[in-house]
């Protein structure tokens, strides 16, 4: 039910844009996010709840790595 | 990008919780959550590493009352159309299901959005009724429709309901003993996570808001464990690429202008207060329980649990779904007793879906 999956603004039209969830596209309402094409949102029912930060995403990875590493845990 | 699933990575954050040495048993709300544990054995690797996880009373659709259901079928059965979700339509009460209710001639739709409920109103005279589960992630789209003109005959019957009452009524029940919990990412990405901090005083809690990879799991247990090796008990979150500390301003904008917080009893719960959403009285005009008030006063009394049927104890986190005698002899997928059986969230469904065999 709070099953959100992300996927990339194709184009806006009003209240209304179009999704490519990985070659799939569907509509979606994105009422209530900024809305801006070429951008990730994550869809649930139908609705956009939040827009994804692709660098914030990018990064976490990577950070959690050097972390990881700088806590001595050497198991890799 | 956005898999996080990386091996390495999941053997590092692994060791880790591991060398802090420290057991601990963590909660998470969330059927979405439960999916990825199970579906990617975590449940194994992090019992490894000394962590035990249990699933509380995060599947909407199980924590609705067969009272709800009851007056959804009894709405159908009086000429009212019912649209919902497809998790829904299943759940099997003393009266039956929505789908049996369909099968002696009733009009039940299953939707995909609360939009295309909107559409098929305007496409018929009859009264349709949409019937609105979910928690805070869901509840917003519920309400964008109200913004605008909406078809005479189009209703609303609310069963959503709020997340941080009923982990208050699970900590004062205190029949299950958590030494943290993973927050549900898509409640927080509406809601922001300073709403869930109290409890990390009053309860001495700590908490992390976490994503749906195998990797944002793993992280989370290891910020937790982090956070009882430091004697720390604080809301953190692993989940920065989609929450903001004080989530969706608009999306909760949209929720304060359709509802209101009224008290409500959960499936396994007694009532909650101020736990669930029901439209203000300025949409009374759309508000199914107001519009259909005649109908529903008729709704035959039904028993809350099929017998032998366990999910209030699993909802409430003190047992496993496949400790429940019926789990998969009398109750399965396909005959389901209870509704944590029958929605893709329900953790019955899903120890059935990923049992070994
Ligand atoms: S296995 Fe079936 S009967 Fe047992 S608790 Fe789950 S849904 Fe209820």
């Amino acid at each position: 039910m709070c099953l959100a999956v992300p996927g990339k603004i194709l184009r806006i039209e009003g209240d209304t844009a179009e999704i490519d969830f990985g070659g799939v596209i569907r509509k979606a309402n994105v009422t209530m996010v900024e809305a801006e094409v070429g951008k990730w949102a994550v869809i649930h029912a139908g609705f956009a709840i939040e827009i994804m930060d692709e660098e914030e995403a990018r990064e976490t990875l990577k950070l959690w790595n050097e972390f990881l590493s700088s806590e001595g845990t050497t198991f890799n | 990008m956005f898999k996080y699933r990386d091996e390495g990575t999941a053997k590092r954050i692994l060791a880790a919780i591991e060398d802090m040495g420290i057991e601990s048993k963590f909660m998470h709300v969330c059927g979405t959550h439960q999916d990825t544990i199970v579906r990617f054995g975590l449940e194994e690797m992090l019992g490894d590493a000394g962590i035990t996880i249990q699933q509380g009373p995060g599947c909407p659709v199980c924590v609705t009352t067969s009272k709800e259901i009851a007056d959804a079928i009894t709405l159908a059965d009086n000429g009212v159309t019912i649209t919902a979700f497809g998790d829904m339509m299943r759940v099997p009460t003393s009266i039956g299901s929505l789908f049996d209710a369909k099968s002696r001639g009733a009009d039940v739709r299953i939707v995909y959005s609360v939009e295309d409920a909107v559409k098929m109103a305007a496409e018929q005279s009859k009264p349709l009724v949409f019937v609105a589960v979910g928690f805070e992630t869901t509840a917003p789209s519920t309400a964008v429709p109200l913004r605008k003109e909406l078809p005479a005959n189009f209703s609303i019957y609310s069963c959503h309901r709020v997340c941080p009452p009923v982990l208050k009524t699970v900590f004062d029940m205190g029949e299950t003993k958590v030494n943290g919990l993973i927050m549900p990412g898509h409640v927080a990405v509406i809601t922001g996570y300073e709403c869930f901090r109290p409890f990390s005083v009053m309860y001495d809690m700590p908490q992390v808001v976490a994503g749906f990879e195998p990797l944002d799991i793993l992280m989370s247990c290891y910020m937790l464990t982090k956070q009882r090796f430091e004697e720390r008990a604080e809301v953190e979150n692993e989940y920065t690429r989609l929450v903001k500390p004080d989530g969706n301003p608009v999306a909760r904008q949209l929720m304060d202008e359709a509802f209101e917080l009224v008290d409500r009893a959960w499936r396994g719960f007694p009532t909650i207060p101020k736990s669930a959403l029901a439209l203000k009285e300025e949409h009374a005009a759309h508000d199914a329980c107001r519009v259909h008030a005649d109908i529903l006063a008729t709704t035959p009394d039904v028993e809350e649990e099929a017998k032998g049927c366990r999910c209030g104890e699993v909802l409430r986190g003190i047992m496993k779904s496949e400790d429940c005698p019926l789990f998969g002899t009398a109750c399965r997928p396909a005959d389901p007793k209870g509704p944590c059986m029958v929605s893709d969230e329900g953790s019955c469904n899903i120890a059935y879906k990923f049992r070994k065999v």
